[in-house]
């Protein structure tokens, strides 16, 4: 027989947390950031192939910059969509 | 002295020496002009994301190279564009750490180490979802250890109680 107090754990309790924001490219020092790499660039948009915003991305503005030129770099070379659907 | 980039997507209908030799062409003029070239990278056949010229698949090119003035670029473009062969073509310019990673990515090191990045990433997940998880695991033990403390002794207590009667 479950208990009252169990039955608080059969959620997951940090289903209501919220998770750290970072900049990866801080914290792992990318410097770099390729155009010619299109799984890498995948992350930073969404399925319609729009760049996702800092707030969800968790980037800093000097490598959100980078990434916003990347991605529409490899956009011209045709490594990304410019419109699609379900690209995830 | 500054180091660029240009990549560029060659028409796949033509035959192989000719898409060798669309390379071959720019490769020559560069040297010709002065431009001492770093490294060329034929990234092969690949699908386009969005059809160009009413072709879906282009083959891609990658030249490094180095240029004293940038007065050339311009002609190379010119010619890039006139040139019916090639579908699409980039240019830039390479800052240090482009040169850098550019380099790391020959001798073989950034994949890896994008695989310890992720790997560390995923550590870092899993840790995280630990150090949430042992407190209420402990939590857990501890409540089932009281409650099974509690039942055996509520047992003992009816036994005793059954002991009693049938005495």
């Amino acid at each position: 027989m479950a208990s009252r107090d169990d039955i608080k754990f059969l959620s997951n309790p940090t289903i209501g947390q919220r998770r750290d924001k970072y900049c990866r490219f801080k914290r792992f020092g990318i410097k770099y950031i390729d155009y010619k790499d299109p799984d890498f660039l995948l992350q930073f948009v969404n399925e319609q192939g729009k760049l996702l915003p800092r707030r969800i991305t968790g980037n800093s503005l000097k490598y959100q910059r980078k990434v916003a030129t990347a991605v529409k770099r490899a956009r011209h070379l045709a490594m990304l969509p410019y419109v699609t659907d379900q690209l995830k | 002295m500054r180091q660029y980039e240009v990549t560029f997507i060659v028409d796949p209908v033509l035959s192989d020496e000719e898409i060798k030799s669309t390379l071959k062409t720019y490769q020559d003029m560069l040297s010709k002009e002065g431009g001492e070239i770093v490294h060329t990278e034929e990234m092969g056949l690949r699908q386009l994301a969005y059809p160009i010229n009413r072709r879906n698949s282009g083959v891609y090119y990658c030249v490094e190279f180095k240029l004293e003035s940038p007065s050339f670029i311009d002609k190379l473009e010119l010619s890039l564009r006139r040139d019916e062969r090639v579908m699409r073509f980039l240019t830039t310019s390479l800052d240090k750490y482009g040169v850098k990673y550019n380099d790391d990515k020959r001798k073989g090191l950034i994949g890896k180490q994008k695989e310890e990045d992720k790997g560390s990433q995923q550590d870092e997940q899993k840790a995280k979802s630990d150090s949430g998880k042992p407190k209420t695991n402990e939590k857990e033990a501890v409540k089932k250890v009281v409650a099974a403390k509690q039942v055996l002794e509520a047992v003992k207590d009816s036994d005793d109680k059954d002991v009693q009667e049938e005495e």
